[in-house]
């Protein structure tokens, strides 16, 4: 499908605005449905000659993993709606259509007007991005919304991106943490509460409403072009910092491969919570060698000189009340979701790290 | 890495390197860690300094290492000592450096190891694995040999007096052991309690510094004889009513330690 040819199926209306002149609750230019750099290996091996498979609603559209997806979907039939709700930013990819708040009633216009047989809830205001109270009401409170919308417009399938962070850090956490494992980050990491609010809010859906045939994703760190989260800016850095005495063991999935995996449980769809992370492990400090960065130890005892030292770096060091990811191993097992979805990551952690090492 | 790779080359012998590379360690990545952070170039590195240790200075002697099945779950439960997990390193040694029928059990250590510095990533780099009933249930499911002390830190931290008088058993392992059908292979362990003795914990200490005591105790270990008795598997059916018959087959259990404990003092000629 050519760019041209996407641009004739963008709707008009229901914001009314352009975004790039009216921000927040406004409207943006028609999306380009171009590729963004991920291999086509696969899609080649499904072939072409899909047909009209409906209308998605992708959500978090301006995101590296967004634009991944949305690439993919489109080459398997699926006309996409990208919408952006974290109105950060002046000026947007052409992946997103609109950049509207959920909570404001404009966002329910944009249901009227496109028949979504689908979501894919991947934006999520990022604990770094905002304040507490802001990302509650984007992320919970919108989120809420999103779904209430969604059963009201007779959405069939909603898939939801969290993250591994729900578990917590700690340093008793067992290894292979499965689905099952509660989420401990609430009590460990208050400041990471909105996410798992978010879980809670999709898992009480997930039972009270299965007509929206819920998946929710917890992928471990993923990483790769374009991947702006913590540990990615980490390996990105020339000089990241490192606790002294502290390499906790990490999973890393690539960009184009969590893509790969949101498409698959977005297609097949088996409603319920999935870990989504490759069978292979590197420690952080030898995460950092592969890609090149120098380590900048920082004192790690006691734990009050470690949080001054990590504030001290600003933003060359990780957000302070994530530092115990960077101390203590939290290792998922992801075989539910490579069982169910028969699903294999390709590239290997030596590839990803030598996109970072490429960089420097 | 760049640590681990400077030191291999320069420590690890050949003859080491063809044992760890023979023993079975499944699920390796490709850089070389497993789930639970197992690295094969460090359990190198660190097997000849434990072989060291084992042969020149704690001088060990160990009997029964046959009852130590070579492939399939199993469960080594022994009685804890030392301050220090040197027992569990020694034990897992044993059944790693055997010849015909070697593994690398996996250690069950406490679960504040991994707070401190370096302890806790090197723990994980050779075997060891906090001892959380999730881990127990994934390794064994894995048929992996894990070696256990349910005393945990009653047994290593006692002070001396308290010597090879068994402390109260975590009943975890004999469920772990119904609910997975796995063999128990006990062992009991002398001269540990000899190589650290401690005269009291300074529980103040220990409160401020995060740990689950401080003992009174020589600052290095010292160099006590060390003889390790396994004794014969012990099997026990998924078909327990009570807490109460559990119970009954963890002290089974510690009755075997016991006899093997006996043995072991009866052997040994001089503590050092």
């Amino acid at each position: 499908m050519s760019d041209n040819e996407n641009q004739e199926k963008k709707p008009s209306g229901a914001g009314g605005h352009k975004a790039a002149e009216a921000g927040r609750g406004g409207r943006k230019t028609p999306a380009r449905r171009g590729p963004v750099g991920a291999p086509r290996d696969r899609s080649a091996k499904l072939g072409m000659g899909y047909g009209h498979r409906g209308k998605i609603m992708v959500t978090g559209a301006a995101g590296a993993l967004a634009q991944h997806v949305i690439a993919d979907l489109t080459e398997r039939g699926y006309e996409v709606v990208g919408v952006e709700f974290r109105g950060v930013q002046d000026d947007y990819p052409d992946t997103v259509d609109y950049v509207i708040d959920f909570n404001q009633r404009p966002f329910e216009d944009v249901f009227r007007e496109h028949d979504f047989v689908g979501i894919a809830h991947l934006g999520r205001i990022r604990f770094t991005q905002s304040t507490r109270g802001r990302r509650y009401s984007a992320n919970v409170v919108g989120t809420s919304r999103l779904l209430r919308l969604a059963r009201k417009y007779g959405v069939e399938k909603v898939l939801a991106l969290s993250t591994f962070h729900v578990y917590g850090a700690d340093a008793r956490n067992p290894s292979l943490i499965d689905e099952e494992y509660p989420m401990r980050a609430a009590n460990l990491m208050p400041e990471t509460v909105d996410a798992v609010e978010l879980e809670n809010l999709f898992n009480i859906h997930l039972y009270k409403h299965p007509e929206l045939n819920i998946v929710v994703l917890r992928p471990c760190n993923i990483a790769g072009p374009g991947i702006k989260n913590e540990i990615s800016r980490m390996l990105a850095q020339p000089v990241a910092p490192c606790l002294v005495g502290f390499s906790p063991l990490m999973q890393f999935i690539h960009v184009a491969d969590m893509s790969a995996a949101v498409v698959a449980a977005f297609e097949q769809n088996h409603p319920g919570v999935y870990n989504v992370a490759p069978d292979d492990y590197v420690t952080y400090q030898d995460a950092l060698q592969m890609a090149g960065c120098r380590r900048l130890f920082l004192p790690s005892i006691p734990p009050v000189l470690a949080r001054r030292a990590v504030r001290a770096l600003g933003r060359l060091a990780p957000s302070e009340y994530l530092i115990d990811f960077f101390k203590y191993s939290v290792i998922i097992d992801g075989s539910l979701f490579s069982r169910t979805y028969d699903f294999t990551p390709q590239y290997s952690l030596s590839e990803l790290f030598a996109h970072y090492r490429a960089l420097k | 890495m760049r640590i681990r790779q400077y030191l291999k080359p320069r420590t690890v012998s050949r003859e080491v390197e063809s044992i760890v590379d023979r023993l079975p360690m499944g699920n390796i990545g490709s850089l070389g860690y497993d789930p639970w952070g197992l690295n094969p170039d460090t359990a190198k590195i660190t097997f000849m300094a434990v072989r060291w240790l084992y042969e020149n200075y704690f001088r060990v002697v160990a009997h029964g290492l046959d009852n130590v099945p070579a492939s399939g779950r199993v469960l080594i439960v022994g009685n804890h000592s030392g301050q220090l997990p040197m027992d569990g390193v020694l034990v897992s040694f044993a059944v790693a450096n055997k010849g015909e029928g070697a593994r690398l059990p996996r250690s069950m250590i406490e679960r504040w190891f991994p707070s401190v510095p370096f302890l806790g990533n090197w723990m994980n780099s050779v075997g060891g694995v906090i001892g959380d009933p999730k881990n127990c249930a994934k390794m064994l499911e894995r048929e992996e040999a894990l070696v256990v002390f349910p005393e945990g830190v009653r047994g290593s931290g006692k002070p001396y007096r308290l010597r090879y008088q068994l402390q109260r058993f975590g009943h975890g392992f004999m469920h772990l052991a119904m609910e997975h059908n796995t063999p128990i292979v006990p062992v009991g362990v002398v001269g540990c309690e000899e190589t650290m003795p401690s005269l009291v914990n300074i529980r103040p200490l220990a409160r401020m510094l995060g740990m689950p005591y401080f003992p009174l105790s020589p600052l290095v270990p010292l160099p006590a004889r060390v003889i390790l008795n396994f004794g014969q598997p012990m099997q026990f059916p998924n078909d327990a009513n009570s807490e109460r018959d559990v119970e009954w087959r963890v002290e089974e259990v510690k009755d075997a330690i016991r006899d093997l404990i006996d043995a072991g003092i009866a052997q040994r000629k001089s503590i050092f």
